[in-house]
């Protein structure tokens, strides 16, 4: 573009100087140690559960007889002689107690810990055969690195396949709500009037039920024994039900101010049509505040899905999620004596917090004004 | 097309009242007359200069003949065709001759979107060009409005209040428009930028033989730029006439204490400072007759009686005040001071 040589001079030392919005907000996020930190947490975690057929040593509902209750299986990096091994091993475990499942290592018996060994066949998302898994032990021996539960199922693996199920409601409700949200809020913040007056009132509608309760009521009008995946959907779609009233409400606000902010009638005085000038000029102004509520919102949806899977109304055993393990640990007596059921419960709080960082830290760098007050948009 | 004595645009008894909604169920509790019917016109290559206090209306004038708003009464003849009775096709060959450069240069210019997305919006609306010769556009009105070619990547929050104005005057010039309805678009600039702006403007109206309808609160500035110069008090047009005649013989007793009200920078000069009583009354509420004689310091009991009609003095001035119709009365005689 530059024409004369002066210019040329120009433009290398004004960028030098000009730094880009996206640096900023960089910096910004940066600053936010715990940002980050629950970033890498939430990369991790999203990333294991992508994999989980890979990185789980079993499948998720193979039951090992005589395995019930089994402890987490100690990795031993020390031989006897407390020499460093680089092959870590596991003891072989005793049931001593049939009754109370008390079992014992038995330091006879040692199995190495293996890496990319060839265990149960599976399908890699529903679409790659393959049969490689990231570590597991010669043939009789076991690794259980979380315990089991009182099938005799892995509870790593359980967690795994029950992180997929426990976290991707959360982006997915968030999709939908957020989408549902947006564009009905849009609406009425858009052309106003009537429709807004009709869309609002019902949001209102649907906020002023305590959302505990509707979840319960509309998952009780729906039967029961449903396919999982059916469940599933099921599941995003009620939450997403609740969620929406109060993203729309935020949306359509700001579409009521920037709908009548000076670009936006520059705009249309251009002659630029309604659609455009709602996809180039107000969804844009808003996509900041978007990002960071919906970051926000998603530990709700993702302590929505277990309350329901808690309760026995969603996720349906055998097929694993963080709420249905968790259902494992409603008897105390069991939760005394098998503390290690109580896994999930922690991932669930591990993420939660996670997000709740992260989406500090992205409102810091995106939204400085809404420092002041925080809120999450479900009922 | 216009022939050059003809009016580009001429707005006719305008009229925007806002409904005023309160109480239970949004009943409509009153309106507020925000601009009370209005008329001018202006003509190809002439700058019509707008001026009155916050809330008398000037804004909602400029929205009005953008067709930004709707109206509730009156006209708006754009190259002699109703504004609001065009179809969706020829609204948009509007667009392409009547645009505007907005006051605020920081809310006007979408914080999202880069210089070139910026200036070249419409150029992509209307279809003008695409590709290499939409950049090759976009430098050009760059140019033409004093900003070179290496600020196409950048965005608003990176630049000046007066180079953000030229951003906006750039993609107003875009649609290669005939009118430009420029709503105060140098108060929110330094004094120094202001003149800068002002001449850029003039610059450009001779260059492509633009009218502007140019809105503004602060007189010096419209004296800068206007060919004829109206004076609105609470959404009605108290006084238009020609840039000199209003500026050196003001006869509404509104425009009169305006013009006093004008600091002149040179120490030595005296001036006589017509003090205006109170605040201008709500316009849900205006007052009976002429909308200004609460203020008035001539007031007679028939300006509270009465709405003034416009009256032709000759030589495109025009005024609204009985007082005028006196014989022997002189407004500008040492009358005043008092109210009421």
């Amino acid at each position: 573009m530059t024409k004369k040589g002066a210019r040329t001079e120009d433009t290398t030392f004004s960028e030098l100087r000009s730094v880009t919005k996206t640096q900023l907000i960089w910096r910004a996020f940066k600053r936010h140690q715990l940002g980050i930190i629950g970033g890498i947490i939430l990369i991790l975690l999203y990333g294991f559960a992508f994999f989980a057929e890979f990185i789980a040593p079993y499948s998720s509902d193979l039951q090992v007889r005589g395995k019930a209750f089994h402890p987490p299986t100690r990795l031993h990096f020390f031989d006897e002689e407390g020499n460093f091994i680089l092959q870590p091993f596991v003891y072989h475990y005793e049931l001593v107690d049939r009754v109370f499942k008390v079992y014992r290592p038995d330091r006879t018996i040692k199995y190495p810990l293996r890496f990319f060994v060839r265990g149960e066949k599976y399908k890699f998302l529903g679409l790659i055969p393959s049969d490689i898994h990231l570590f597991g032990t010669k043939a009789p021996g076991h690794i259980f690195l979380l315990g089991t539960d009182k099938f005799g199922r892995d509870i790593f693996t359980r967690l795994l396949f029950g992180a997929r199920i426990s976290l991707s409601v959360g982006l997915v409700g968030i999709l939908v709500s957020f989408s549902m949200g947006a564009l009905i809020g849009g609406i009425a913040g858009y052309y106003g009037g009537v429709v807004d007056n009709l869309l609002m009132r019902v949001a209102e509608m649907i906020m002023a039920f305590p959302g505990f309760y509707l979840l319960l009521a509309l998952r009780a009008l729906l039967p029961t024994a449903l396919p999982s995946t059916t469940v599933y959907l099921l599941i995003v779609f009620i939450l997403s039900f609740i969620g929406w009233p109060g993203f729309a409400r935020v949306i359509r606000g700001m579409f009521l101010s920037l709908r009548e902010q000076e670009f936006s009638l520059a705009a249309k005085a251009l002659g630029s049509t309604d659609l455009r000038i709602i996809l180039r000029h107000i969804l844009p102004n808003t996509m900041s505040f978007i990002i960071v509520a919906a970051t926000l919102s998603v530990p709700a949806y993702i302590l929505g899905e277990s309350a329901l899977s808690f309760l026995g109304l969603g996720i349906q055993e055998p097929q694993a999620s963080w709420g249905n393990m968790l259902a494992a640990a409603m008897n105390t007596r069991v939760l005394a004596s098998f503390p290690w059921i109580l896994v999930p419960g922690f991932f669930i709080f591990i993420t939660i917090l996670a997000f709740n960082f992260l989406g500090d830290a992205l409102r810091d760098a995106l939204e400085p004004r809404m420092r002041t007050s925080r809120q999450t948009f479900t009922g | 097309m216009v022939k050059p004595n003809e009016n580009l645009m001429e707005v006719k008894n305008l009229k925007k009242y806002f409904p005023l909604r309160g109480g239970f169920l949004s009943r409509a509790a009153g309106e507020i007359r925000a601009v009370d019917g209005v008329s001018f016109s202006i003509r190809p290559m002439e700058t019509l200069g707008l001026v009155g206090e916050s809330g008398s209306g000037k804004t909602t004038v400029a929205r009005a003949i953008l067709r930004l708003s709707s109206i509730t009464e009156g006209q708006v003849l754009f190259e002699g065709r109703d504004i609001f009775k065009l179809g969706r096709e020829d609204l948009r060959k509007l667009r392409r001759r009547l645009q505007v450069i907005f006051q605020d240069p920081h809310a006007s210019l979408n914080p999202r979107m880069s210089v070139e997305d910026i200036v070249g919006e419409a150029i992509v609306i209307h279809h003008l060009a695409r590709g290499p010769e939409k950049k090759e556009k976009i430098v050009t009105l760059l140019e033409i409005v004093g900003l070179s070619a290496h600020y196409l990547g950048r965005y608003p929050h990176e630049f000046s209040g007066g180079e953000r104005q030229r951003i906006g005057i750039a993609r107003a010039l875009a649609v290669d428009p005939r009118l430009i309805v420029c709503d105060e678009p140098v108060s929110a600039l330094d004094v120094s930028i202001q003149a800068q702006v002002i001449n850029l403007l003039k610059d450009l109206q001779r260059r492509f033989g633009l009218s502007y309808l140019f809105i503004a609160h602060d007189l010096s500035v419209v004296r800068h730029i206007a060919h004829r110069v109206a004076v609105m008090y609470l959404g009605k047009i108290v006084e238009l006439a020609t840039r000199d005649r209003l500026y050196t013989s003001p006869q509404h007793p509104y425009t009169e204490a305006l013009f006093s009200a004008v600091p002149i920078p040179d120490p030595t000069v005296k001036q006589k400072r017509i003090v205006l009583r109170g605040e201008m009354p709500s316009p849900v509420n205006p007052p009976s007759g002429c909308y200004f004689h609460p203020r008035c310091p001539y007031a007679e009991p028939i300006c509270r009686q009465k709405s003034p009609e416009r009256e032709d003095l000759g030589g495109q001035h025009w005024v609204a005040c009985h007082l005028r119709k006196r014989a022997g009365h002189k407004i500008n005689s040492n009358k005043g001071g008092r109210n009421q």
